[in-house]
């Protein structure tokens, strides 16, 4: 009888979405777990932050200097280009790029399954999360929030083979699916074709086709392109930009409709605040 | 039979289900041993007059809620896994350590079975036999920790 439950809740589970809101529920009974088994690199963490010399400390604190300089260099550029942005936005007619608040988020645990890659992060439903909201860390896209508890949420990596996202290529705008093969560095470009013009060193944007992700995060680097004439597809092996497994923090990238509740207004403020404050454009 | 030393058996499912999501290297992950698994083929043959295939659901239920597996998966291998070791209990006790450790092998292995069927059903890819690695760290570590279990559940008094 219970064998009987279990299998019917198994086709369920595979087969249909009605468990899901169920498992958002009570996922709020697994965070704990996870919050639990990560306490040791916590603490790790701090003592390693605590135990620091003064020397290591002052170092850093100039390294961290001179790169919040060259971000503030970049930032203003930044304002500049956006103006711009939107003043042919505006001159072409076509609608206004969705605002995205940025929310920093610690991943607190990975999915004990081999077989897929998913890590578990500590924000969820009450800090604006949905599923679908994207995750990246600072050097690109990790994935997408696949099931939003309370207080955590589960991710899916870009490099999990059950997960697919529209990339474009950022030297000339060839569209493509990049699919996860289940190997942490490595992504796969699907159905390309042969002729396609792509090579060696290509960086792929997120092309914001399907509405899922946002467009124009970076994804990864092509590292391979095989050519098989025989073969109507090329074979484009794609190394992700993102740290699958190294990121501690990662940023949740929330579009504005739907992170309503009170969220720092931080990072879009900032920049806005730069805008504000750079020339305006000439007409 | 002391009701109240029940909390025992909560403790040790606890600390299977710490151990189960428990972050390790990803080529490690492999050979994690099926923790809950071994306590439920433990706690059935020392108790199979009190906990049976229902317990043995509701645990794998809870480790598929926290390992986020597909609901079921677990709660149908551990209820199929009691059921065989509610069977077998009597010369489960009786077998030699060696013995024992074999038939666990065995069990955990019908356990992983299950849970690669489901794996497959949900369209995830399964390379060869290596579902299979658990049963072995699982058996061997099943000569390591159920003495220290059965002393303390003589100390409890769990009978």
């Amino acid at each position: 009888m219970l064998g009987a439950v279990a299998t019917a809740l198994i086709l369920i589970n595979i087969y249909t979405d009605w468990l899901d809101p169920v498992r958002e529920r009570l996922s709020s009974l697994s965070a704990p777990f996870y919050w639990l088994t990560d306490t040791p690199s916590r603490v790790g963490g701090w003592a390693g932050e605590q135990l620091r010399t003064r020397d290591e400390l002052l170092e850093e604190n100039s390294r961290l200097q001179h790169q919040v300089m060259l971000l503030e260099q970049q930032t203003q550029l930044l304002a500049a280009v956006r103006a711009e942005n939107t003043q042919l936005k505006e001159l072409m007619n076509s609608a206004e790029s969705v605002d995205q608040r940025v929310l920093v988020a610690q991943v607190i645990g990975v999915s004990p399954d081999p077989l897929e890659h998913v890590v578990i992060i500590d924000k969820g439903r009450s800090d604006g999360l949905r599923q679908g909201t994207a995750i990246m860390d600072a050097s690109g896209l990790l994935g997408q929030v696949i099931e939003a508890g309370n207080i955590s949420s589960r991710v899916l990596l870009i490099t999990d083979a059950n997960h697919a996202l529209p990339v474009q290529v950022l030297r000339n705008s060839v569209r493509a699916v990049a699919e996860g093969t289940g190997d942490l560095y490595r992504l796969k470009l699907r159905h390309l074709a042969n002729t396609s013009d792509i090579r060696e060193g290509d960086l792929l944007l997120s092309s914001g086709l399907g509405g899922r992700f946002p467009a124009g995060y970076p994804v990864g680097e092509v590292t391979a392109v095989k050519r098989d004439p025989g073969r109507a597809f090329a074979d484009v092996d794609v190394q992700p930009r993102g740290r699958m497994n190294r990121s501690r923090f990662v940023l949740a990238v929330i579009d504005q409709e739907s992170g309503e509740s009170g969220l720092e207004p931080g990072f879009d403020a900032e920049l806005d605040e730069v805008l504000d404050s750079a020339p305006a454009p000439q007409d | 039979m002391e009701a109240h030393n029940r909390w025992f058996i909560l403790l040790t499912i606890f600390f299977a289900l710490l151990l189960a999501v428990m972050p390790l290297p990803t080529n490690w992950l492999w050979f994690r041993p099926a923790f809950c698994a071994l306590l439920v083929i433990f706690w059935t043959t020392r108790m199979p007059q009190e906990l049976g295939v229902g317990f043995a659901w509701m645990v794998g239920l809870v480790e598929d809620l926290v390992t986020g597996s597909t609901l079921g998966a677990h709660a149908l291998a551990l209820a199929v896994l009691a059921y065989f070791s509610l069977l077998t209990y009597r010369r489960t006790r009786a077998f030699n350590p060696g013995q024992q450790l074999m038939w666990v092998f065995v069990l955990v292995g019908i356990h992983q079975l299950l849970g690669n069927w489901v794996h497959s059903l949900a369209g995830k890819p399964v390379p060869g036999l290596t579902f299979l690695w658990p049963a072995l760290t699982t058996a061997l570590l099943w000569p390591l920790v159920t003495p220290w279990l059965h002393v303390m559940a003589s100390r409890l008094q769990i009978r």
